[in-house]
């Protein structure tokens, strides 16, 4: 069959007993009727828990404030502290060492 | 220098000599005196291997004592003082120390962290063997807050609501409006990087024997108020995530009472940290008001992160009343 959105080649797989088809141009996937229920009910039987994946950095990010910065916190960290061997912004060195 | 400098430091230099050179009978010596601090809440000066302080005006004698006492018991964590009596010096309370060398201002990313967390569980975990005031960790806040509104009354300022609007959210013991929850603790009460020195018989290339250095907070309260600035700089993305977990892994590998042993921390950490961010955005704006400058990035950060704060319920864990 030919995918409904790029018109290219659309091949069949199967995923975990389910005959999906994806497209060869633009890697879309098409599902028959019921098709995604069935791969839903093998999600829910999956009752082993999955190891985690790999952490994109060195160590996991610690957990922070759900009112912490979007940029800084948990997430990426050291926005303005920076990761080693960054220049510390100056401001942040004073407040370092104050009350 | 503070208005009566002219008489105070003079006087702390010659406590600080006599102390130091026992034998000399008030004899000149050499050494000279260095001025470590001249703050309106702390005058501090240094002569040879003894370090004079002039407390804030005001400061409790009854409080003071006790505050020693508890630091000359805990000599492993504090640096102990050289005696537990206070002098008077014309209006002010002065305590002798020995010197010990503080974290380098310029190269803090030499940090002790490790060093920091372990003594804090230390701390913490020292048993109260006789009457301690309150940690005055909420107190500190509460006057940074006061120093911001008068100052506002004066010069309103954009970043000043949203500050005054997460302070008013918080619970009232972190405003100093009620008494502190849940099992008290020994608590430092202002723990920043100013406050680690080495132990003057330390090896001066060797990593450790670190103290923590002013007693003026100290007292019984909630631990987690002594790990809420590192954390309150770490969500606001000030302290690297590398430090913080230095950190805090250091103070619960030194089985620190605060924080639970594993997990997410912030359950506990929350209020204080929230306490401890506004407590350093009312500062930052006052000091830019009176300079009549703008924040820069890094006190705009804490102002936002205080915005951030108002919509959102803090955490509550048991023993942590609203």
């Amino acid at each position: 069959m030919k995918c409904p959105k790029c018109h290219a080649e659309m091949h069949t797989y199967n995923r975990n007993g389910v005959q999906i088809e994806q497209c060869s141009g633009c890697r879309g996937i098409f599902l028959d009727y019921g098709e995604l229920e069935a791969l839903t009910r093998l999600e829910s039987q999956w009752t082993q828990p999955m190891p985690p994946p790999p952490a994109p950095q060195a160590y996991p990010a610690p957990p922070a404030p759900a009112w912490g910065a979007p940029h800084g916190g948990g997430h990426h960290g050291g926005h303005y502290g920076g990761h080693g061997g960054h220049h510390r912004h100056k401001s942040f060195g004073h407040m370092l060492f104050s009350s | 220098m503070t208005t009566d400098a002219t008489v105070l430091l003079p006087a702390l230099a010659a406590q600080a000599g006599a102390a130091a050179h026992p034998e000399g009978g008030g004899a000149p010596c050499a050494c000279g005196s260095t001025t470590l601090a001249d703050r309106p809440d702390a005058t501090v000066v240094r002569h040879a291997g003894v370090v004079a302080k002039a407390h804030a005006p005001g400061t409790d004698p009854d409080e003071l004592a006790l505050r020693l006492s508890a630091a000359a018991r805990v000599p492993d964590v504090l640096l102990p003082p050289l005696t537990t009596t206070a002098a008077t010096v014309r209006d002010r309370l002065v305590t002798l120390w020995p010197y010990g060398a503080p974290v380098d201002p310029d190269d803090p990313g030499a940090a002790p962290w490790e060093a920091a967390g372990a003594l804090l569980a230390r701390l913490h975990r020292t048993a109260m063997t006789g009457p301690l005031p309150p940690m005055r960790g909420p107190v500190r806040a509460a006057q940074a807050v006061g120093r911001l509104r008068t100052a506002l009354s004066g010069t309103p300022h954009p970043a000043g609501p949203p500050v005054l609007r997460a302070w008013a959210a918080l619970p009232a013991w972190a405003r100093a409006e009620a008494p502190m929850p849940g099992p008290p603790a020994l608590c430092h009460g202002d723990l920043h990087l100013g406050q680690l020195v080495r132990h003057p018989d330390a090896d001066a290339d060797a990593d450790g024997d670190w103290r923590l250095i002013d007693v003026d907070d100290l007292g019984s309260g909630v631990p987690a108020w002594d790990l809420a600035r590192p954390a309150a700089w770490y969500a606001c993305g000030l302290l690297p995530p590398g430090e913080w977990t230095r950190f805090l892994t250091a103070y619960r590998e030194a089985d620190g009472p605060a924080v639970p042993a594993g997990g997410d921390p912030w359950p506990v950490l929350d209020v204080p940290a929230r306490a401890l961010t506004v407590q350093t955005a009312a500062r930052a704006l006052t000091k830019a008001l009176a300079a009549g400058r703008p924040l820069d990035e890094v006190e705009q950060a804490l102002v936002d992160a205080c915005a951030r704060m108002i919509p959102i319920p803090h955490q509550l864990t048991r023993g942590f009343p609203t």
